[in-house]
């Protein structure tokens, strides 16, 4: 498949902070269109930073972003660039422009200039792809913090992107809102084939991704199937990060001298590669 | 007391003055403020008060929101109504005391002047309480249309408008949490002397400050990521059209005003 993302060698710092080491230094990737990309690392290593280069609001220094082969330092394919990659980010209510739901939804396709009709079609499929169509006449700030981000997804999906970058678009919801959030992007990777490339904390949220990057200052320091790269925990402790709780206590264990697996991530295999070990 | 502020919110309904293109709730408010401002005599206040009633009724608003939305306003109202007590000259005069005198003149305008504000207030929140923000927006715009050519950023100012009406209650909910944490920090906001009780703000406004300053920055990345480029070759979901209840409204609004400067001419 071809990639629909790539990122060679970016270097880049924040203007004013001259003095500061790059933000990016080096940083490079490629994302396969379709797949569930998960991209890991320690506050600071510079992923948020990444992730606005995906869609050409930061422009790197040195190296390029091509997105679908657009070069994102091309003025002209900005807007192309955007309705092919969407952004959600962390906190819900500051990506919401409108006081009603649907009206919210609607604002990406009217900065597209599509007819009346076709965004009222667009919307309503969007919310009923997010689960959100009985609330299209809500109020988004009575809205709990997982509708809400599922309405800027919503909101989002109206451009038909081929891509959605989000960034820790969980960190401020509970368990119950992270759930709905995380079930919704899984859903629309695998059934509507969006490329997803999800930045997060939650060690557990990167077990079904295709490919996983881990980064740490300014670059990609690893690449991988979440097997590959959950293996090797303590390079990943030492770079600051957890694992996924089924990787931390087989690698508990292991050090304890039970002979286990390294990569049994979900909690089938793992629970299935303890009893063997316990026959 | 942030609870109290009403303006922005918008009552969802069905009635005549819901369905109303949003364009002629502007105008037909313009035209009755200006008639409120034409008007001197019972008849022509009381005409107005009668329009402002049936229109409430019409449109299913309870009565207790519109007071709601009063209630913030009324030490303003308290205030003009003893200014213009003590200040107004003419008529017999009621009782004086020290340097104030009080005439039947200066009651009667302070009255009125209480009256007028009141009203003012009510209809604009009819106008709010019946409209989304959204379409107020949108019909500001498109009637400022004219004065694009003279290079006045409508659409800017539009867009402004209905960002700020989306974050009043984003932004009062954050107020009420500062508060609380200052408060549980042992600020106290409610006793004290004025000047004591205005310092005790600024522990308040600063963090509210810095913190909206953050939401407009990640507010202007988001929109820009969602394509936003400004109103050029923007399409709306919910195109406004005018019909027939729309016209309908607009002649009685003009024959109300024709009305209420002839009265007013002659005095009554
Ligand atoms: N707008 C900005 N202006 C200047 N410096 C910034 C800006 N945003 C981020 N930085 C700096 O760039 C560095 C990387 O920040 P970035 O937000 O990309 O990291 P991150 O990996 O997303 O971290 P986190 O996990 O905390 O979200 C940090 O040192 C930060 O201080
Ligand atoms: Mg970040």
């Amino acid at each position: 498949m071809k990639p629909i993302i790539q990122v060679k060698d970016v270097h880049f710092r924040y203007s004013g902070e001259e003095h500061l080491p790059p933000v990016l230094n080096g940083a490079s990737l490629e994302i396969e269109e379709g797949s569930f990309v998960v991209i890991l690392g320690h506050n600071g290593s510079g992923k948020s930073t990444l992730a606005k280069h995906l869609n050409g609001i930061l422009i790197p220094n040195e190296g390029c972003v091509l997105v679908d082969g657009m070069d994102t330092r091309d003025a002209s394919k900005l807007l192309d660039i955007r309705r092919t990659v969407g952004m959600v980010f962390q906190n819900p209510d500051n990506q919401m422009v409108a006081s009603v739901v649907e009206d919210d939804v609607a604002f990406a396709p009217e900065n597209l200039g599509i007819p009346p009709k076709e965004i009222r079609s667009r919307v309503d499929e969007a919310l009923k792809l997010v689960d959100m169509y009985e609330y299209r006449l809500h109020a988004p700030h009575l809205l709990s913090g997982g509708q809400k981000q599922r309405v800027a997804i919503a909101g989002v999906i109206a451009m038909r992107p081929r891509c959605i970058v989000l960034d820790e678009p969980t960190a401020m919801l509970d368990p119950a809102g992270r759930q709905e959030v995380i079930g919704t992007i899984k859903r629309l990777c695998r059934e509507n084939g969006i490329t997803i490339v999800l930045i997060t904390h939650h060690m557990n949220e990167a077990v079904d991704a295709d490919k996983v990057f881990v980064m740490s200052n300014g670059r990609v320091i690893s690449q991988g199937t979440p097997k590959e790269v959950f293996s090797n925990v303590e390079f990943l402790k030492s770079e600051g990060l957890t694992v996924p709780d089924t990787a931390e206590l087989l690698y508990k264990l292991r050090l304890s001298g039970i002979d286990l697996p390294a990569e049994a991530l979900s909690i089938e295999e793992c629970a299935q590669a303890i009893a063997a070990a316990l026959k | 007391m942030l609870k109290d502020i009403t303006l922005g919110q918008y009552f969802p309904g069905n009635s005549f003055i819901h369905r109303l293109d949003p364009r002629t709730k502007l105008l037909f408010i313009i035209v009755y403020i200006t008639a409120l401002f034409v008007s001197k005599s019972y008849v022509t206040y009381g005409i107005l008060l009668l329009v402002l009633a049936v229109s409430i009724a019409v449109s299913k608003i309870r009565l207790s929101a519109i007071f709601k939305g009063l209630k913030p306003l009324m030490f303003i109202m308290i205030f003009t109504a003893i200014l213009n007590l003590f200040y107004t000259k003419g008529g017999t005069e009621l009782f004086s005391f020290w340097v104030f005198t009080v005439t039947t003149k200066g009651v009667e305008f302070a009255f009125f002047m209480v009256l007028r504000i009141m009203m003012l207030i009510s209809g604009t929140f009819l106008l709010t309480y019946t409209t989304t923000p959204m379409a107020l927006t949108d019909g500001m715009e498109l009637l400022l249309t004219p004065f694009k050519k003279l290079h006045v950023p409508v659409h800017e100012f539009s867009m402004m408008m209905s960002i700020a009406l989306r974050f009043i209650p984003t932004l009062i909910e954050e107020a009420d949490k500062i508060t609380n944490a200052q408060k549980a920090r042992g600020a106290d906001f409610e006793t004290g002397k004025l000047t004591d009780r205005a310092k005790a703000l600024l522990p308040l406004l600063v963090p509210l400050f810095v913190s909206a300053f953050r939401r407009a920055d990640e507010l202007a990345i988001a929109m820009e990521s969602r394509c936003y480029h400004g109103g050029e070759g923007r399409t709306r979901m919910k195109k406004l059209k005018m019909a027939a209840p729309d016209i309908l409204t607009l002649v009685f609004s003009a024959l109300m005003l024709a009305v209420i400067i002839i009265l007013a001419r002659f005095g009554i």
